[in-house]
C-alpha cells in the first residue's frame, strides 16, 4: 500500500506516494536523492541518519516516510544561506569535527537542533544531545569543540 | 610597496581541504553513487562454520522474475588475498566453507526486495565438519584441517632468538612472567562496505567503484578474479568513511560486485548492513600472549622471551604479516638485546582478522607494558624511570636490523611527566565518594611510517606523484593516495603549496581513479605523509624548476638568479618582476601544458634485515613515538572505570598540520580505549553474536574522556620536511596505560581485555571474599 506524502523538505513543500513501510531514510536517498543522509548500521545504533522533524533530532531510519505527513524536515542539505556554511557546519570544518565524513551530518544535524532549543550549551549539554551519534574517527574531543565554536559563532549571527 | 613573501603553511592548523564537501552533505560515498537502472546485489552466506559443500543449487533463484544474474563458487576458481604467498580466498566458496557467513552464492536483481527474495530460494546442501574456534581448539592433535595446503592450521609459525635470552636473564636481577589475553575486536568503521561495479559488455571493460584504502590491490584482485587484462579495468574511490586497516586489502564485496555485473550485462550496487560488515572483518586477532622479562634493578632491561598466538580465522589474509609485526616490533621503541620470540598465526573457523590501525603492534605493546608496569612496582621504580633506563640512542639499528634516524620518546615521556602532574600526583590514589578511587597510568608506544617494502615489489619507486599546471595557471596533484578521512589529500596539497610558496587555494588534487592519476600503494601503515609527502616535495620542486627556467628566460637572467617568492618570480630585490600567471604563460610557450613528475624510494638501509625468515617485516623510514598517562576513577561497588583524562604525546617528526595530528593521536587513543574497555566480538558456535554497534559497545561521547595532545618535533632526516606518521602509533599506549591507572588505584591488575565493569567488579568480589585488600591479578588464567 502506497499513501500520499505532503511535507515540506528542506524548506520546500513536496508531495510524494510513498509505501507504508517505507523508511525516511530511503525515501530522503533513494527517491529524493538527498544522500548527504547516512545510513550507517542495521537500525537506531548510530545516529548517521538524523534529521531535523520540526526542529527535533529524529532518527530517519526509525522513521517511516509515512509518518512525517504534515511536517517540517530537515537534512544537512537544508544548513548554510546563499552557499555559504552554516554556524555548525563551519564548527566541524574549521575545528576537524569531521575526519572521514561519515558521520558527520548527523552529528551536524544533532548539533543544530540543540542550538535551536539551546544557543549557549554547556559542554555537559553537548555530551548529552550526541550521546545517540557515533563516531569512529574524532574521539569526540574535536567534535565538542566545534559545536562549541559553532554557538559562538550562532550568538554572533551566523545560522545554525 | 608591501613586502612580497611566500606562502608557508607547514606547521599550521589547516581545516581539511574536502571539509566543506564533508560537512554539507555533498561529498559522495560509494552508497551514495544512485542512478537509474542499477541492480541490486546481495550475498547468500553460509549458515555453517565448516562444511564441504555438496550442493548449492540457484535453479528457483534464477527463475524468480526481476533476477538478472546468479553467481556461485563454481563461476570463478581464483583466488584472491593480499599476500602474494597466501591468497587463500575464493570470493564465492568452492568446495568448502570455512566461517559462519562466508559468501557462497549472489543475486543481482532488478531492485533489493527481489535480490533479498532470490536469496531465500537458495539452497546449499553441506556435510559438516568438526569447526575450531580458538586457536587451541584448532592447533590441538586431530584438529579438523581447515586448508589442505596448512595441515595444523598454522599459518605461520615465526620463532627467533637474537642475542641470548638464558644469559640475559641471568645478569637480571628481576625475572617475571605474566600471560595476557586480548578479545578480537573489529574496525568498525562508520561506512559499511558496498561496491558499484559497472561492466560495459560491448568494450569488455569494467568500472568499480570500492569504499578501499588500496585501489590498487582492488585493481589487481579485480585483474586476477576476473581473469581480465588490468588495462581493460577502472578503479574508482569515492569518498571513503573510516577504514582503520579493514579495507587495506580487497575484500569479497567488490569482487563479487563484478562478477555480478558480468554475469547481468550491467550494473550492480552492493551495499552490505552492518552485520555482514562486522562479518567481513579483517580486524584485530584475538590475542594470547606469555612475555617474560628480565631488569636489573635500575630498570634496564636484559632479556625478553614472547610468545604469541593469534587466532587469525579463517583465511590467510596479512596473517603473516600481522604475526611478525608483533615480533619484530618488540623491537625500534627500547633498547633491547637478548629476545626471543615466538609467534603462531593460526587458522581457526572464524571470520578472517587483517590490518587493524596499530597493525601486530597492539596487543604485544600492552603486555609489554604491563609487566614493566608491574616489575616497576616491584622494584620500587616510577616506571617513568624505567622507560629511561631503557632509550635507543638515534640514529641506531636495532638487533633485528631496524634503522632508526630520529627519536622523540624521551620528549614524550617528559612532556607527559609534566603535562599530568606525574610527579606530585601518582601514587597517591585519592579515595573520592562512595567507593570510587583514582589512579593514574603511563605506557609508550610506537609505530612505522609505511613499511619500506611494499607488499607488491614491483621495483617501482614506492611513490609516485604527478603535477598539473595549465593556462589557467591552476596547479592540480594527481595521486593514487586514498584519502579515507586522515587528511592525505590535504597534506598533499599542504606540501606541494609550501615548495611552491603558493597559497593552498591555488592547488587542487585529484585522487581515486585509476584512468586519470598514478598507481599508489595505498593509504596502510601510515605510509601516506612519508612516502606520498616526499613524492610530492620531489614533483613540486621538479615544477619549480620549470617555473624559474621560464622566469630566467623571460627577465633574461640565470636560473640562479631567479627568486621564487611564490606569486612573484624575480631576478633581485629590485626587479619588479614577474606574477605567477606570467611564468606560467612563459613555461608553456615551447611545451603547452605542463606535467611533472614526482618520486620517492626508500632506502635499501630501511628494509629490514634477513636474520630471520620474514625479518624484513617492520622495516620502515622513521618510527613514531608516542607516551601516555590516563586518569581513571574506578568505583569500587559498581565495577564502573571512568577516564578521566589522557595526556599523550606523539614524536611525529614534523607536524605537517597541527589539527589534523591533534584529530589524529585523539582518534587513535580513543579507538584504543574502545578496544581496553568495552570493545570485543563474540561468537557462539562461530556465530557473530555482537554484529551491531550496541552489543560491539563503542564509546559514545558521553563515555570519551579529553585528551590532551603535546606535539613532539623530533625531525626526521628523511622524512617530508621531518615528519612521520601520526595516525597510528597513540593508539597502543592507552591499553596498558588504562590497566595501569586501574592497578595504581585499586591495586588490582588486569591482563584480560577488554577491561568490562562486570570484570573489574568480580575481580573486586574475588579480592573482597579473600578478605585481602592487597594488590592482585585478575585474569582467567590466575583464577
Amino acid at each position: 500500500m502506497s499513501r500520499i506524502l505532503e511535507l515540506v523538505l528542506n524548506g520546500r513543500r513536496r508531495v510524494d506516494a510513498v509505501p507504508d513501510n517505507l523508511l525516511l531514510l530511503d525515501y530522503l536517498r533513494e527517491v529524493v536523492g538527498l544522500t548527504g543522509t547516512k545510513t550507517g548500521c542495521d537500525g537506531g545504533e548510530c545516529g548517521a541518519c538524523t534529521v531535523l522533524i520540526d526542529d527535533q533530532p529524529r532518527l530517519s531510519c526509525l522513521t517511516l516516510a509515512a509518518t512525517v505527513n504534515g511536517q517540517r524536515v530537515d537534512t544537512v542539505e537544508a544548513l548554510g544561506h546563499d552557499g555559504r556554511l552554516s554556524a555548525v557546519q563551519r564548527g566541524f570544518h574549521e575545528k576537524l569535527g569531521s575526519q572521514c565524513g561519515y558521520c558527520t551530518p548527523g552529528f551536524i544535524m544533532a548539533s543544530a537542533g540543540l542550538l535551536r532549543r539551546n544557543p549557549h550549551p554547556s559542554e555537559d549539554d553537548i555530551r548529552a544531545a550526541l550521546g545517540s551519534n557515533i563516531c569512529r574517527c574524532t574521539g569526540y574531543v574535536k567534535i565538542i569543540e566545534a559545536v562549541k565554536y559553532a554557538a559562538e559563532l550562532h550568538a554572533s549571527g551566523v545560522s545554525p | 610597496m608591501n613586502e612580497v613573501v611566500a606562502a608557508h603553511n607547514i606547521g599550521a592548523y589547516v581545516p581539511m581541504v574536502d571539509g566543506p564537501d564533508k560537512v554539507s552533505g555533498r561529498a559522495k560515498y560509494t552508497a551514495d553513487l544512485i542512478a537509474p537502472g542499477l541492480l541490486a546485489g546481495r550475498i547468500f552466506r553460509s549458515p555453517y562454520s565448516h562444511a564441504e559443500i555438496l550442493d548449492v543449487d540457484v535453479s528457483a533463484a534464477l527463475r524468480l522474475p526481476g533476477v538478472k544474474a546468479v553467481v556461485t563458487g563454481a563461476d570463478c576458481d581464483k583466488t584472491f588475498g593480499v599476500l602474494p604467498i597466501a591468497r587463500s580466498e575464493h570470493p564465492l566458496a568452492r568446495d568448502k566453507v570455512r566461517y559462519r557467513g562466508e559468501p557462497v552464492a549472489a543475486v543481482a536483481a532488478v531492485d533489493d526486495a527481489t535480490a533479498k527474495r532470490a536469496l531465500g530460494l537458495i539452497k546449499l546442501t553441506v556435510r559438516e565438519l568438526p569447526a575450531h574456534y580458538t586457536s587451541q581448539s584448532a592447533m590441538a592433535a586431530g584438529a579438523s584441517t581447515i586448508h589442505a595446503q596448512r595441515p595444523n592450521n598454522i599459518e605461520r609459525d615465526v620463532l627467533f632468538e637474537l642475542g641470548s635470552v638464558e644469559q640475559g636473564f641471568q645478569q637480571a636481577d628481576l625475572v617475571r612472567e605474566g600471560t595476557y589475553d586480548c578479545a578480537e575486536v573489529c574496525q568498525n568503521q562508520m561506512e559499511m562496505h558496498a561496491a558499484l561495479a559497472h561492466y560495459d559488455a560491448e568494450r569488455e571493460r569494467m568500472t568499480v567503484y570500492a569504499s578501499t584504502q588500496v585501489p590498487y590491490y582492488v585493481h589487481l584482485m579485480l585483474a586476477q578474479i576476473l581473469d581480465m587484462d588490468m588495462s581493460r579495468i577502472r578503479v574508482i574511490k569515492p569518498h571513503v568513511g573510516g577504514g582503520f586497516g579493514c579495507r587495506t586489502e580487497a575484500l569479497n564485496v567488490e569482487l563479487i560486485a563484478a562478477l555480478l555485473a558480468r554475469r547481468a550485462g550491467g550494473s550492480v550496487r552492493m551495499m552490505i548492513n552492518r552485520e555482514e560488515t562486522f562479518i567481513t572483518h579483517r580486524g584485530r586477532p584475538q590475542t594470547d600472549i606469555r612475555l617474560k622479562l628480565g631488569m636489573r634493578k635500575d630498570g634496564k632491561i636484559t632479556a625478553v622471551e614472547c610468545e604469541c598466538y593469534q587466532r587469525g580465522g579463517a583465511h590467510s589474509g596479512y596473517g603473516i604479516v600481522t604475526i611478525l609485526y608483533s615480533g619484530s616490533m618488540l623491537y625500534a621503541i627500547y633498547d633491547l638485546h637478548n629476545v626471543k620470540y615466538i609467534g603462531k598465526r593460526v587458522l581457526t573457523n572464524t571470520p578472517p582478522c587483517g590490518a587493524f590501525r596499530g597493525h601486530g603492534t597492539v596487543d604485544i605493546r600492552f603486555a609489554f607494558e604491563s609487566l614493566l608496569d608491574e616489575m616497576a612496582g616491584e622494584l620500587s621504580l616510577d616506571p617513568l624511570a624505567v622507560r629511561r633506563a631503557n632509550y635507543l640512542t638515534a640514529p641506531t639499528f636495532t638487533d633485528n636490523d631496524l634503522m632508526v634516524n630520529s627519536y622523540g620518546l624521551p620528549q614524550c615521556v617528559d612532556w607527559v611527566e609534566q603535562a599530568s602532574g606525574w610527579r606530585t600526583r601518582r601514587g597517591k590514589p585519592a579515595k573520592g565518594e562512595g567507593g570510587m578511587r583514582k589512579g593514574l597510568g603511563f605506557a609508550c608506544s610506537h609505530y612505522i611510517s609505511g613499511a619500506s617494502k611494499p607488499v607488491n615489489w614491483t621495483g617501482e619507486p614506492h611513490a609516485t606523484v604527478k603535477i598539473k599546471l595549465d593556462f589557467d595557471g591552476s596547479i592540480v596533484v594527481l595521486s593514487g593516495a586514498a584519502d579515507i578521512g586522515q587528511g592525505s589529500s590535504t597534506i598533499l596539497v599542504q606540501t606541494v603549496a609550501e615548495v611552491l610558496g603558493l597559497d593552498l587555494a591555488r592547488i587542487r588534487v585529484v585522487t581515486g581513479d585509476s584512468e586519470v592519476v598514478p598507481k599508489d600503494n595505498g593509504s596502510y601503515s601510515s605510509r601516506v605523509t612519508f612516502m606520498v609527502g616526499n613524492a610530492a616535495i620531489d614533483a613540486a620542486q621538479n615544477l619549480k624548476r620549470v617555473l624559474v627556467a621560464a622566469a630566467a628566460r623571460k627577465l633574461e637572467a640565470k636560473p640562479e638568479e631567479i627568486e621564487c617568492l611564490g606569486e612573484l618570480y624575480r631576478a633581485g630585490a629590485q626587479d619588479k618582476g614577474l606574477t605567477f600567471n606570467e611564468v606560467v604563460t612563459e613555461a608553456l610557450k615551447d611545451t603547452g601544458t605542463i606535467t611533472v613528475t614526482g618520486n620517492y624510494s626508500t632506502i635499501p638501509q630501511s628494509h629490514g634485515g634477513k636474520k630471520y625468515r620474514g625479518a624484513a617485516i617492520g622495516g620502515t623510514m622513521g618510527y613514531s613515538y608516542s607516551a601516555q598517562v590516563v586518569e581513571v576513577s574506578v568505583d569500587e561497588d559498581t565495577g564502573v572505570v571512568t577516564v578521566d583524562k589522557v595526556w599523550v604525546a606523539h614524536d611525529c617528526g614534523k607536524a605537517l598540520n597541527r589539527l589534523t595530528v591533534e584529530g589524529q593521536v585523539q582518534g587513535s587513543v580513543w579507538m584504543g580505549m574502545g578496544q581496553a574497555m568495552s570493545e570485543e566480538t563474540a561468537y557462539h558456535d562461530g556465530l557473530l553474536i555482537t554484529g551491531n554497534m550496541l552489543d560491539y559497545r563503542v564509546p559514545t561521547i558521553e563515555d570519551s574522556p579529553p585528551i590532551e595532545v603535546g606535539i613532539v618535533e623530533s625531525n626526521d632526516p628523511h622524512g617530508p620536511f621531518g615528519a612521520k606518521e601520526a595516525g597510528e602509533g597513540s593508539l597502543a599506549a592507552f591499553l596498558p596505560a588504562l590497566t595501569n591507572a586501574i592497578a595504581d588505584a585499586i591495586g588490582v591488575r588486569f591482563n584480560e581485555l577488554p577491561v568490562t565493569p562486570d570484570r573489574v567488579f568480580a575481580a573486586l568480589e574475588k579480592r573482597r571474599r579473600a578478605g585481602n585488600g592487597s594488590a592482585g591479578k585478575a585474569s582467567n588464567r590466575d583464577s
